[in-house]
């Protein structure tokens, strides 16, 4: 088995609007994929459909060679799930909370013991395993949430958002424990963020999504690549746009308020030239090509533009409006 | 038997639930007390009704209320898990909707139960003696109307998506259950726009049934009770698995 995943057409709509369209994707066993995107992408939906809690309009996909409309039982068995939102119970401690899991699970019982404790070192959280969750900080919970989706031994562990809303270094915490989960057990993992660095970090792929649509999908090196060059803002207002399509390596030209912005192979190389064909300046700042430059590229708007909490609904909410 | 486990755990969930939320049980059991002895000791004072003591005639009839509510309002927090995505987790889980559904319906009824049982205790401090037989009979009645009710709750709470709707089952649902049941008054002379509803009410049948066991009076036959009660909690345990298998 070589795909982890395989999406046909996969297709959601929610009465007039098209939450996720056409989805074809391949997911390697062993890979870290992520989906990128604003906020109402259709990413949560995706995953959603993937993990059988939503029924797609058209189209099916494959998980871990389970058809998830005909055999939406045994996908569940072999994937763990982190929600964006915490689920684990408030009322229990953590222990209690993985011990049922482990139940509803089906983990057998003479190993059930060994794997709590396992995951409970693996995410730091054994000297508070008795402490009901409602005394846990954010990051504890999401913790405890990884430990949970780990705690059956998926195949494919599903992260929807998985360091939303926390503060940096538990972030980083968190990405660790996903590079050791992938690294030391071959675990699939299909993460969902809108942060850009998170994406560059952690996947080996990345399908940039947009309005339900994969917009690009590489590696997140090659896709940098494909901006073609590094990015230089450069302040000013007096300087002719259309005398830098001189320099061959300047791929992109582009002017907004009172900046330029170019993209340049090598931009080091050539900043005396075009500096001087730009004449005096106020500021330059020259930087390597992101993920944001690769979003702006193939979509023409920055990811950022899109903020606020949740997706679908807000997006809804505003067709409707603008009607 | 990985289910009847699944089943256990979804049990303990609940059980551990409802043993921390000690105030839950506290008030689920204080304004059945007050009726008793503060409604029920007032007009029993000045009214026997046939040869029982006002008091004594709705024990039965508080001790159904209880359970009544209790069990209904079990039902409803499924919408409060809802909110707070604990039923998510368990919804993605591999288990049948139908696993899930018996999980919680036996979480509640043991909540039920266990408030019916302090309840029955009750009856001592009353000089109500019961039986052995007698006591095991009521609890076979209570049990039969808890699983129906919670059921009841649990179709309710699985169909609605905001707890907003909570006043409008006590207003729509709970109150009228409870008042066109016979629970605080007799239902063998009523005026007929009353009595039909009376007895088209099936907690009516709990509470006549409950009056048999506990203190020998009754309206229907004990087996037109038990029938009516067992058809009741088949019908709604039914129609909860379906409405379970579609729940979103």
């Amino acid at each position: 088995m070589d795909n982890a995943i395989k999406t046909i057409n996969l297709t959601k709509k929610f009465k007039d609007i098209t939450a996720v369209e056409d989805l074809n994707v391949e997911i390697k066993q062993g890979e870290i994929f992520g989906l990128l995107g604003p906020n109402g992408a259709g990413k949560t939906t995706t995953i959603s459909m993937l993990c059988t809690i939503l029924k797609p309009t058209e189209g099916s996909a494959q998980v871990n060679g389970y058809d998830i409309l005909k055999e939406p039982e045994k996908v569940r068995k072999s994937i763990g799930i982190v929600f964006q939102q915490p689920s684990v119970d408030d009322i229990l401690t953590g222990l209690e909370n993985l011990r049922l899991h482990a139940m509803w699970y089906g983990v057998p019982k003479e190993t059930r013991k060994n794997r709590i404790d396992e995951v409970l070192e693996l995410v730091g959280l054994q000297s508070r395993q008795n402490s009901l969750v409602k005394t846990y900080s954010g990051g504890m919970r999401r913790r405890l949430e990884l430990a949970r989706g780990l705690l059956h031994l998926p195949n494919v562990l599903f992260l929807d958002e998985p360091t939303l809303g926390l503060d940096p270094q538990t972030r980083e915490h968190i990405w660790k424990y996903i590079e050791k989960m992938s690294r030391e057990r071959e675990m699939t993992i299909v993460l969902t963020t809108h942060y850009m660095e998170e994406a560059d970090n952690l996947c080996d792929r990345v399908a940039i999504i947009d309005q339900g649509k994969i917009v690009v999908m590489d590696a997140p090196d090659s896709l940098k690549e494909k901006v073609g060059g590094d990015i230089v803002y450069l302040k000013t207002t007096a300087a002719d746009t259309n005398k830098f399509k001189e320099i061959e390596e300047v791929s992109k030209i582009e002017k907004k308020d009172d900046c330029i912005i170019l993209t340049v192979k090598n931009a080091g190389e050539h900043l005396q030239e075009i500096l001087e064909i730009s004449g005096k300046v106020e500021r330059v700042e020259v930087r390597s090509a992101s993920l944001e430059d690769v979003f702006i590229n193939y979509t023409g708007k920055e990811i950022r533009a899109e903020t606020g909490e949740g997706g679908i609904v807000q997006r809804i909410i505003k067709e409707r409006t603008v009607r | 038997m990985s289910q009847a486990e699944a089943i256990y755990a979804l049990w303990l969930r609940e059980f551990k639930v409802f043993t921390r939320e000690k105030s839950r049980i506290v008030s689920s059991i204080f304004t059945p007390m007050l009726w008793i002895f503060v409604f029920g000791g007032g007009l029993g004072s000045a009214i026997n009704i046939g040869n029982v003591n006002y008091q004594i005639f709705i024990y039965p009839g508080i001790l159904v209320m209880s359970v009544l509510f209790s069990s209904v309002f079990f039902g409803v927090y499924v919408i409060w898990d809802r909110k707070i995505d604990i039923l998510k987790a368990i919804l993605v889980a591999p288990l049948s909707r139908t696993t899930i559904f018996v999980g919680k319906v036996l979480g509640g009824c043991t909540d039920s139960m266990i408030q019916a049982l302090i309840m029955l205790l009750v009856s001592f401090i009353l000089g109500i003696y019961l039986t052995v037989s007698s006591f095991l009979l009521a609890i076979t009645i209570l049990f039969l109307l808890a699983l129906s009710l919670v059921s009841t709750g649990l179709i309710i709470g699985s169909l609605m998506e905001s707890p907003e709707g909570f006043n409008m089952i006590i207003s729509f649902l709970i109150f009228p259950l409870f008042f066109f049941s016979g629970a605080l008054f007799p239902i063998d002379n009523l005026p007929i726009w009353l009595s039909f509803i009376t007895y088209i009410n099936p907690v009516t049948y709990g509470v006549d049934a409950l009056r048999m066991a506990i203190i020998g009076v009754s309206q229907f036959p004990l087996y037109v009770d038990l029938i009516v009660l067992t058809g009741f909690a088949v019908v709604m345990f039914t129609i909860g698995t379906r409405t379970f298998e579609r729940m979103k």
